[in-house]
């Protein structure tokens, strides 16, 4: 125990209380749809992710190609590929690359956005305490989701169902009201999104390539129309 | 599910959000240049979420009127700058609420 591991710790803390609800209703959600708790429970200590879990639990459910796994998988957390090239940037002379390859793994948007704030290079200590509740309490919560989400009154399972949609608005609404960009890419892929709900035809395709196309035509779109011109606008993401 | 059908999907999954993860912070040591591949990246997680979240959270809590209230309450909160666990804590306790109502008439 050093003060920078500690130091690391203090601040994945709330991280780690944050992902404990939304990780709760994840685990629900996996019981729910046929997966046993120990299931549950390895996604989320070998996936640390919202968004990807969340859909690929759906590609599970339905079944679906690997391939479509795969493209969902790459689709959704390309936005860490970019943190992690931001990240590079702060990165100190300890961080060899086998501690990159232990850290990279735990590379969410919020332990992204706690790190890119350090005023100071990072250290390998710091950043493994960060790490260290936010998986904690990431796989706790998928836990205790998956094995009390079925003793819990369905009152209650209902009310916990809407948690993690609830943090992604919570992430897309501040920067959309912010720059109008995000704003138009936003409504544009509820708009893809929609279409391919509830119009015949589009309605048939999977849930997995929705969100993929979705996303390319809308983030297109937005690089077409708003190309950034800030250096340090990739950064935001973290938001 | 069973065990051999699942250990191939989440292999799959697990290998795909780590290579994501783990590449560019170990191989690529250069900036983007690109402006349209930079700019591409960085609406992708917006464009991500928001179509994840429309129309999934309609049926996310088992009624399309009690979500349609957690998902008013959600994006005022997130409007106003709540953090994100206040903004999911909030949905759920307006999809409580809008449950009691609806109980109630």
């Amino acid at each position: 125990m050093n003060k920078r591991f500690l130091k690391g710790v203090k601040h994945g803390l709330p991280i780690g209380l944050g992902y404990l609800s939304v990780s709760f209703a994840f685990g629900m959600q996996c019981t729910e749809n046929g997966l046993t708790v120990l299931q549950a429970l390895l996604i989320s200590m070998t996936n640390l992710t919202s968004a990807g879990q969340l859909a690929g639990l759906q590609v599970m459910v339905a079944q679906s190609s690997l391939i479509e796994m795969a493209l969902t998988q790459f689709i959704i957390n390309l936005r860490y590929a970019l943190m992690g090239l931001s990240l590079t940037q702060k990165l100190g002379p300890t961080m060899n690359t086998p501690r990159r390859m232990f850290f990279a793994f735990s590379n969410t948007d919020e332990i992204f956005a706690v790190a890119s704030a350090q005023p100071e290079k990072l250290h390998h200590h710091y950043l493994y305490g960060l790490m260290l509740m936010p998986y904690i309490g990431w796989s706790m919560g998928t836990l205790l989701g998956a094995a009390a989400g079925q003793i819990l009154p369905e009152f209650v399972c209902n009310a916990l169902g809407i948690a993690i949609y609830g943090m992604f608005v919570a992430i897309v609404i501040p920067p959309a009201r912010k720059e109008k960009a995000i704003a138009v890419v936003a409504l544009t892929a509820v708009a893809i999104s929609l279409a391919f709900s509830y119009l015949p035809g589009l309605r048939d395709i999977s849930g997995g390539f929705v969100v993929i196309i979705c996303a390319v035509a809308a983030a297109s779109l937005g690089a077409a129309l708003f190309p950034l011109r800030d250096e340090s606008a990739g950064k935001e993401d973290a938001a | 599910m069973s065990w051999p059908a699942y250990l191939v999907y989440l292999a799959v999954m697990a290998g795909v959000t780590y290579l994501i993860r783990m590449l560019p912070l170990t191989v690529f040591r250069r900036e983007i240049k690109s402006v349209f591949i930079r700019s591409f990246l960085h609406y992708v997680p917006y464009a991500v979420l928001a179509a994840m979240t429309i129309p999934g959270i309609f049926s996310s809590t088992g009624d399309i009127r009690t979500a349609l209230a957690g998902l008013a309450v959600a994006v005022g909160m997130a409007w106003r700058g709540c953090s994100l666990l206040t903004v999911a804590v909030g949905a759920c306790a307006a999809v409580a609420a809008a449950q009691g109502l609806l109980l109630l008439l």
